[in-house]
């Protein structure tokens, strides 16, 4: 909502200046976006008056004026096609300064002296009416100064209304909250009703009385089709954002702006037979007044004329029926339709409009007839005619009616926080236009007024309490109390810890989309359809993620292209896989490893990153959790390549997968091929384990290496398992210190060779005991895994 | 043979002198001071003395030794300094040279400023809950108090699915989900992400939000306002952060306001962060509307309590002055590294 400020203050006048009004708006919860000048900074023009008028020796287009400024007389050459004898114009004088830096001099223009310039509406930073000068009435005070003239040191306030606010979308609901907020009179123009000239009507019948409580209409006859707006009306209009159109137009949207109300005005002669308000039918259609065909569905409330709708209720008006250069009668519709009629069928058909605005939040019930009278009145004004009696129908009784509602101070007091004298609670209410009657020591019955639709329950009330007090009245305190919740278990992981563990190896938290490209997805995870947007951002981010590789893949392809040649990101967050039982939105964790395996070093060039990292790195979020209930076994994924890729394995399920980027993947990317992805599940992962304490044996160690040679398939974690299995709580540890294959090792073998860590936990384990251990170990792994000692 | 002492100890410290190495050195000592060594052989030889000389003699010969001996103790220590320095000098290093091994990356900007959040309103008692992304209408919008066709959905640019689903478009929807499956008292945040159908400078489709809740007995608006103050002088780390509270409008709370702090740029001086007006609008909260908690289950006659959501990416950037939304999701590797 934008308005002038001097158009305010003929409606309240606080003695506050104008940093004091925005403020007082802004903290009564009318937040003032945008403070700004009604026109640019200029001087030197004046009301001047063209004397005479003849056309320049050497120019076609040029004439050459005589401009009084009320003293003396200037000559001035002009290039404006409506520059004419006993025409009052801005005049800049000789040392006047226009916007853009403009400054006047006396000139020579082809062979003639200029003194000064001529001005139209966009050179003083207003609006063009027309092509050429802007001009003034007639009864324009020539010499004075144009600023004071049109009152152009006037401020312009843009305030930006939250939605239950629809009672300030008007001059007038801004006046009555500034007065509230100051205990400033209100002075509201005077309004006589027009008398009727004639007694001609127009029918109207109200289908639907629901949406259409109350429909006023009204004839005028005879207007003036040459009439113009008048010049404080249109400056009015464009300091709130709106151009003149047309003397009705501009008188509908003047009381929109000043009221509330939206009117709409047909062409009376365009209307066949009577009004109609009822809800659009299937295949009707209409062209509305910016030059759209609407299909009309019949959820929609039209206003419909004996060949079919006229206009969206409450929208837009159509086309055919509206008010043109050529129109003489009218007939004007001023109506109160149901918020819930309205609310939503604009956006539905792609509109918005300052009728749709208001109508959807609600415009005050009780404001059609004196809306009415206020459009009758300024149009016989500007464009004369003659107007009809007013005739109103519909149901106003289905308008929505105020609620009575109680109010108890001691509520009040326990909502904010801290007490109101009970006089200040009356006397607060009652500002606000409310109705309010005591029923009992501190407790009220509250009526609110036609406008303040927004008021159903008691919080309303003592919002409004708060609100006009000012919410820096009310105490503040830090709430005392216990906590409320369940602390969560020990052995129940941060997520913090598991994302502090990728950051410390090297890794950078990246925040991808959820919604991805589906072609993309479609490569990366072919197995999950995903869920799909109706209403996509673009078609790019058009499906929700399945998995979180995509996202990753393109954030390396974005920092490949940026020269950064080693990277390791991941990312936590939720996957969307649609299944058997409904959505799945799971919480994951994935990162992409690519590059040198370590920072550039002086030592030498790091190799690159291999599976191993990436296992290794999966490996430390696993020792967070509890290792041993985690497995690695090779795996399959339609991104991952398939001779490296494990999946991750915990109490029997599949809880994720690392692997390399699948080379065909890669190539259809335009991505490096030695890229290493990993995602898993992160709950499992943060399921960790109560440490339980283990005596420390000091007994002493004993180490025996072994090398098997195995078939070159059999995975290394089986055999190790085997190992295991092979021995008692006495192996302490086993690891693999070298794998081999090539010379010495037939093909199709490899040698892995192990180190073999006993230790007894009471007494030395001798020789033969450790020998035994080692027999059962050879025999296991030759009979399970054909294996045999290597020499 | 006295009379040689003088002689054979100038002689032996002379060759304690021009030892080279430990070796040579013991060498000396084993000449002159060993069992058979030329100055052991000249006490031997005080046999042939007179009872009144052999004292007089056996002290000269003494002292002789020790003077040796003290020369040869010099003389090991230094060489084994010499030693000791020629090796620490061999085993000098280039301390400049930079280490060996992996450097830590950084966690995302916004987790950052989450974890701050968090851990301001873990110190309060609050928990952390989390919800659905993908949601439904009701927890969306109707639990909230925002019926079908409210004008405050418009404000919602939402992403739909067109079954009724669709992406969640603040974290409020936890609010209800928290209440539907507890007891009163409640005191909870939930982080999360939010999407919204928007897209330019300013706005991106999907960005953070925090949302807190607190229900219990005797909740009033001076509580809203007192943890709000403090949280974000907590967050800004300024003591007297100036902290507004206006009337604002959301369906789903009563009193409701937005809550601006003094410019953190400029110091409420009016600069381009603040667009001049020397505030900087943070976050919105309210009183919880009845309706709301009657979803919830919550009676609304025992019980009240306060709401709030902010935007963590406004948190993040006016903290560490990241100037373009739009770079948190890019995850270029040198925006994200700055963070570490």
């Amino acid at each position: 909502m934008r308005f002038n400020e001097a158009w305010l203050r003929e409606w309240v006048n606080p003695a506050i200046d104008t940093d004091t009004l925005v403020h007082q708006l802004t903290m009564a919860g009318l937040e003032v976006d945008a403070v700004e000048p009604a026109a640019p900074p200029f001087t030197g023009v004046v009301v001047g008056e063209i004397k005479s008028c003849r056309p320049h020796p050497d120019a076609d287009k040029l004439r050459l004026c005589e401009v009084s400024d009320g003293e003396s007389l200037f000559p001035v050459v002009c290039g404006a096609p409506n520059a004419r004898e006993g025409l009052k114009v801005p005049f800049a004088k000789v040392g006047a300064h226009l916007p853009g830096d403009l400054k006047i001099k006396k000139a020579k223009l082809r062979g003639e002296p200029s003194e000064g310039m001529l001005c139209g509406g966009s050179e003083l930073g207003l609006d063009d009416l027309i092509d050429g000068l802007l001009e003034l009435p007639e009864d324009a005070p020539v010499g004075t100064d144009i600023r004071d003239y049109l009152s152009l040191d006037d401020t312009v306030i843009e305030v930006d209304l939250t939605p239950n606010r629809a009672d300030c979308l008007s001059l007038r609901g801004i006046a009555r909250e500034v007065g509230v907020l100051n205990r400033a009179p209100l002075t509201e123009p005077a309004l006589e009703p027009v008398a009727a000239a004639d007694d001609s009507t127009f029918p109207v019948t109200v289908e639907d009385a629901d949406g259409c409580p109350r429909y006023l209409g009204r004839v005028i006859r005879g207007i003036d089709p040459a009439a113009t707006t008048p010049l404080w009306m249109v400056e009015r209009l464009r300091r709130a954002g709106l151009h003149a159109i047309d003397p009705i137009v501009d008188v509908t949207n003047y009381v929109l702006l000043e009221l509330g109300q939206p009117l709409h005005a047909f062409d009376l002669n365009k209307l066949s037979g009577g009004i109609v308000v009822r809800k659009a039918r299937a295949g009707e259609s209409l062209l509305t007044l910016d030059d759209q065909t609407q299909e009309l569905r019949d959820d929609t409330l039209v206003i419909a004329d004996h060949n079919g709708p006229v206009a969206m209720a409450g929208i837009m008006g159509g086309r055919p029926t509206a008010v043109s250069d050529d129109t003489v009668d009218l007939f004007l519709e001023c109506a109160f339709f149901n918020p819930l009629a309205i609310a939503g069928r604009a956006r539905g058909y792609g509109l918005h409009t300052d009728s749709s605005h208001r109508y959807e939040r609600g415009v005050d019930p009780a404001l059609q007839s004196r809306a009415m009278e206020r459009a009758t009145a300024l149009i016989l004004a500007i464009a004369g005619g003659q107007a009809g009696p007013v005739t109103e129908a519909g149901d106003a009784t289905r308008a929505p009616q105020p609620a009575e509602i109680t109010l108890r101070a001691e509520r009040a007091t326990a909502l904010l926080g801290a007490a109101l004298e009970h006089d200040d609670i009356v006397d607060i209410l009652e500002r606000l236009g409310m109705t309010v009657r005591r029923t009992g020591d501190g407790e009220w019955a509250v009526l609110a007024p036609s406008w303040r639709f927004d008021m159903a329950i008691e919080e309303d009330l003592i919002e409004e309490l708060a609100r006009v007090r000012g919410y820096e009245h009310w105490p503040s305190r830090v709430p005392s109390g216990t906590p409320a919740g369940e602390p969560d278990g020990e052995r129940q992981l941060p997520l913090r810890q598991l994302s502090d563990t990728l950051r410390d190896r090297g890794y950078l938290e990246a925040i991808t989309y959820s919604f991805v490209a589906p072609d993309l997805l479609a490569k990366v995870d072919p197995d999950h359809p995903p869920l799909a947007l109706v209403n996509p951002i673009s078609a790019d981010l058009g499906v929700m993620r399945t998995n979180l590789f995509a996202g990753l893949l393109n954030a390396a392809a974005r920092n490949l292209n940026r020269q950064i040649d080693r990277l390791r990101l991941f990312e936590t967050g939720l996957r969307f896989v649609p299944g058997a039982d409904g959505l799945a939105q799971e919480p994951r964790v994935a990162g992409l490893l690519y590059g040198s395996a370590r920072p550039a070093h002086w030592e030498g060039k790091p190799r690159r990153v291999d599976f191993y990292d990436l296992k290794g790195d999966v490996e430390a979020l696993t020792a967070l959790s509890d290792p041993a209930a985690f497995s690695f076994r090779p795996g399959q994924h339609p991104a991952l390549h398939p001779g490296q890729c494990a999946e991750l394995v915990r109490d029997g399920q599949v809880v994720g997968h690392l692997g390399k980027l699948h080379p065909r993947l890669a190539r259809d990317l335009d991505l490096p091929a030695d890229l290493y992805l990993f995602e898993l599940a992160l709950e499992p992962l943060r399921q960790g384990l109560l440490p339980h304490f283990e005596p420390v044996s000091d007994q002493p160690r004993v180490q025996r290496d072994l090398a098997f040679v195995i078939d070159a398939e059999v995975p290394a974690g089986e055999l190790l398992a085997v190992v295991r299995a092979a021995c008692d709580e006495r192996l302490r540890t086993v690891h693999i210190f070298d794998v081999y294959q090539g010379e010495h090792i037939q093909a199709g073998r490899k040698s892995l060779a192990l180190t073999l860590t006993f230790q007894d936990a009471s007494s030395t384990l001798r020789d033969a005991q450790v020998n035994d251990l080692v027999e059962q170990v050879v025999s296991q792994v030759k009979q399970q895994l054909n294996a045999t000692l290597r020499d | 043979m006295i009379e040689n002492l003088d002689s054979l100890v100038d002689a032996a410290l002379a060759e304690v002198a021009g030892a080279a190495d430990a070796r040579a050195l013991d060498e000396v000592r084993v000449r002159y001071l060993g069992k058979k060594g030329d100055l052991s052989a000249l006490l031997k030889s005080l046999g042939g003395l007179s009872a009144e000389e052999r004292p007089k003699a056996g002290a000269l010969i003494n002292e002789g030794k020790q003077r040796v001996q003290a020369a040869l103790d010099e003389r090991r220590q230094a060489l084994e300094q010499a030693a000791l320095d020629q090796q620490l000098s061999a085993e000098s290093l280039d301390v400049t040279l930079p280490g060996r091994g992996e450097l830590p990356g950084a966690l995302h900007p916004v987790t950052r400023m989450r974890r701050r959040m968090e851990d301001f309103f873990l110190r309060l008692g609050f928990d952390i809950s989390e919800g659905p992304e993908v949601e439904d209408d009701f927890h969306n919008f109707e639990a909230l108090n925002i019926p079908a066709h409210h004008p405050a959905r418009a404000m919602h640019d939402t992403f739909y699915f067109g079954d009724g689903r669709l992406l969640r478009t603040h974290t409020s929807p936890v609010q209800v989900r928290v209440m539907q499956k507890g007891q009163p008292p409640f005191r909870i945040i939930a982080p999360g992400r939010v999407y919204r159908c928007d897209s330019d400078l300013t706005h991106t489709p999907m960005f953070h939000q925090v949302e807190g809740l607190l229900v219990d007995e005797n909740i009033s608006f001076a509580d809203l306002k007192g943890t709000v103050a403090a949280f974000l002088q907590y967050i800004f780390e300024v003591d007297d952060l100036p902290v507004r509270f206006r009337p604002s409008y959301f369906p789903f709370t009563e009193p409701s306001a937005e809550v601006d702090v003094g410019c953190v740029h400029c110091g409420g001086e009016g600069c381009r962060v603040c667009s001049h007006s020397g505030w900087i609008e943070i976050m919105g909260c309210g009183m919880v509307h009845p309706k709301v908690l009657e979803h919830g289950g919550v009676d609304p006659s025992r019980y009240s309590g306060f709401a709030f959501g902010m935007g963590i990416e406004r948190l993040t950037m006016l903290r560490y002055g990241v100037n373009d939304l739009r770079l948190f999701f890019e995850n270029d590797a040198r925006f994200l590294s700055q963070f570490a």
